[in-house]
């Protein structure tokens, strides 16, 4: 079973026997190579009824809800680990949902469109209008994503919350793996992951 | 009293039942309906929970009405709950009065209709019936356990009592509790019975007229919560029922009117006013939480294994989705494996009994994955 290619790169740092709850779990692709893959206890939230339906047709386990309303309701410390894969920038309240997601699990892993890439940046100073690129297809009047960041302002929000971040792997929409640190990859990553601990 | 067209069975015969309400009931007769068959394994079982007036005739004509089951768009050979494969059982609830005990039924220390000396029962003493009708039928064990609405709250019960007999359980439209205004609405219909001439105190039997015109107004009642607003705008608006212009009188002049008063007046040819009683009663008494110190969650302790699935409807108000997900994150929370999701449909709490795509496509993929981890392979006759 192959999976979308960042799916995988967040696949690689869910240890074995982890209770995993994927936040945005879309049509359960990821859950359902760690349920039925790598045998993870693994349950879903999603919003989408299609997304719903499709999980529960692969036999996941998935409530329908979304990041802003729902996490406060999953006790603390219920989970080894909570996912939240390009779901950050689309959220409400971004630093409550990041320190709900290590309320309710030991770890977290969090990807995020890279705001600052050069592409964007180039966008937006050459052309003056707000970036539409392959991570980031909306126009600005019909965008899910309302709080934009760049690999940077997540590892300052990291820091200011007192959050440690254990891995950082800046990478392309394709999956890529950048072999970088923060500062260039800031400027070169279309994406980033990160795993954050409290 | 009437018999039950179909199939019946005389239980807790030696050892009797002990209600809730701490009265010993033997022997206990249950009215119920079988479709396809037990296999080899005794593993492809379903036992589906009908609602508060609903009854076993879940696929099946109606032997009173003549109309089909309830569920018949869903269970039947080929179907949804696919009988070719299944084993499906559906009972009539203790209290009710298609072939089980209830009022209506003889009270064999007197030779006579129990009426209102019948015990007061519960949710779970229903789901107790039922564990004991399994027993009869040699279902050690359920692939799954669904209901709607009433028949949810019994699937709560079973989760909560009996869960190493289930290996799924389908929650649509329900709560584990009734509300202030669930109770309220019980109790217009029920004052509506009792203030009804021919109620007698729940001794109509031999009188040779039953107190129809409460019942009927109770089930006027209890229909309008059972849809929505906009389901009646839709429906009726204010149009008016075979004329042109509002009477200025207390006529059925609008659609509305007279279809509540053909809801009324047809219930009353298939129910019994005092199994009215006593089976909203049994519902007001829901509180599963309450029994667990106000911790819904700790009555799911023993469930971890049971494969969960609860839906709830936009347009119900009657067990809206903040009370299916108070059942939600129970189940979450006590570690039991649950998917849930709020369907879109415009027609009120009655809305798991009728066409709505989005619910049929999430049973499907919830049923099929649990006769996958049940380990019954694809397929009629598996």
């Amino acid at each position: 079973m192959t999976i979308r290619k960042d799916l995988q790169l967040i696949a690689d740092l869910v240890p074995a026997n982890a209770r995993v709850l994927d936040v945005g779990c879309g049509d359960g692709e990821l859950l359902d190579y760690l349920v039925n893959e790598r045998g993870i206890d693994g349950r879903g939230i999603e919003l989408s009824q299609k997304g719903v339906n499709e999980c529960v047709s692969r036999g996941l386990f998935v409530v329908q809800g979304d990041a802003d309303n729902d996490l406060e309701e999953y006790p603390d410390q219920s989970f080894d680990l909570v996912i939240l894969s390009r779901t950050l920038q689309a959220v409400h309240r971004p630093r409550e949902v990041l320190l709900d997601l290590l309320r309710i699990g030991r770890q977290a892993i969090v990807t995020i469109p890279n705001f600052a890439q050069w592409k964007v940046r180039a966008d937006l100073l050459f052309r003056g209008r707000m970036p539409v690129t392959k991570s980031m297809p909306q126009t600005w009047y019909n965008t899910d994503n309302i709080h934009f960041c760049t690999i940077l302002d997540l590892f300052d929000l990291a820091e200011s919350e007192g959050l440690k971040v254990r891995s950082f792997v800046p990478h392309m929409r394709n999956g890529r793996r950048l072999d970088m640190g923060p500062k260039l990859a800031n400027l070169m990553a279309e994406q980033a992951l990160f795993l954050l601990e409290k | 009293m009437r018999p039950a067209a179909g199939k019946t069975a005389t239980l807790f015969k030696d050892t009797p039942l002990a209600l809730d309400g701490g009265a010993m009931l033997s022997p206990v007769t249950v009215g119920y309906e079988t479709y396809g068959t037990l296999n080899g394994a005794r593993s492809n079982a379903i036992l589906i929970c009908h609602a508060l007036t609903g009854d076993q005739y879940v696929a099946s004509d109606h032997p009173i009405t003549g109309k089909p089951g309830w569920w018949e768009r869903i269970v039947g050979p080929g179907k949804l709950i696919d009988t070719d494969r299944y084993f499906v059982i559906c009972s009539n609830v203790l209290g009710s009065c298609l072939g089980t005990t209830g009022p209506w039924e003889e009270n064999p220390a007197t030779g006579k209709p129990w009426g209102t000396d019948f015990p007061v029962i519960t949710i779970r003493d229903m789901v107790r019936v039922q564990a004991a009708l399994l027993d009869h039928l040699n279902v050690e064990s359920l692939m799954a356990v669904i209901g709607g609405s009433m028949g949810g709250m019994q699937v709560l019960e079973w989760i909560a009592t009996y869960p190493d007999r289930l290996h799924a359980a389908v929650m649509l439209a329900t709560a584990a509790r009734h509300t202030a205004q669930n109770i309220a609405f019980h109790e217009v219909g029920r004052q509506a019975i009792m203030a009804d001439p021919n109620w007698q105190d729940g001794r109509y039997y031999d009188t040779g007229a039953r107190p129809e015109k409460g019942l009927a107004v109770a089930r006027m009642t209890a229909h309008i919560t059972y849809l929505s607003e906009d389901a009646l705008t839709a429906k009726f608006g204010r149009n008016l029922q075979g004329r042109e212009a509002v009477s200025f009188g207390f006529d059925a002049d609008f659609q509305v009117e007279s279809y509540l008063r053909h809801q009324g007046s047809t219930f009353v040819d298939r129910f019994d006013a005092n199994s009215y009683l006593y089976v909203t009663r049994a519902l007001d008494y829901l509180d599963i939480a309450g029994r667990h110190g106000g911790r819904l969650s700790d009555a799911f302790k023993g469930a971890s294994h049971v494969r969960c699935c609860v839906i709830s409807f936009t347009s119900d108000w009657l067990y809206p989705t903040i009370e299916n997900k108070r059942i939600v994150h129970a189940l979450n929370a006590a570690g039991v494996p649950v998917s849930f999701a709020e369907i879109e449909a415009a027609h009120g709490h009655d809305s798991f009994l009728l066409d709505v795509p989005e619910m049929d496509h999430m049973l499907k993929g919830f049923i099929a994955a649990a006769a996958r981890t049940r380990g019954l392979t694809g397929g009629t006759g598996a």
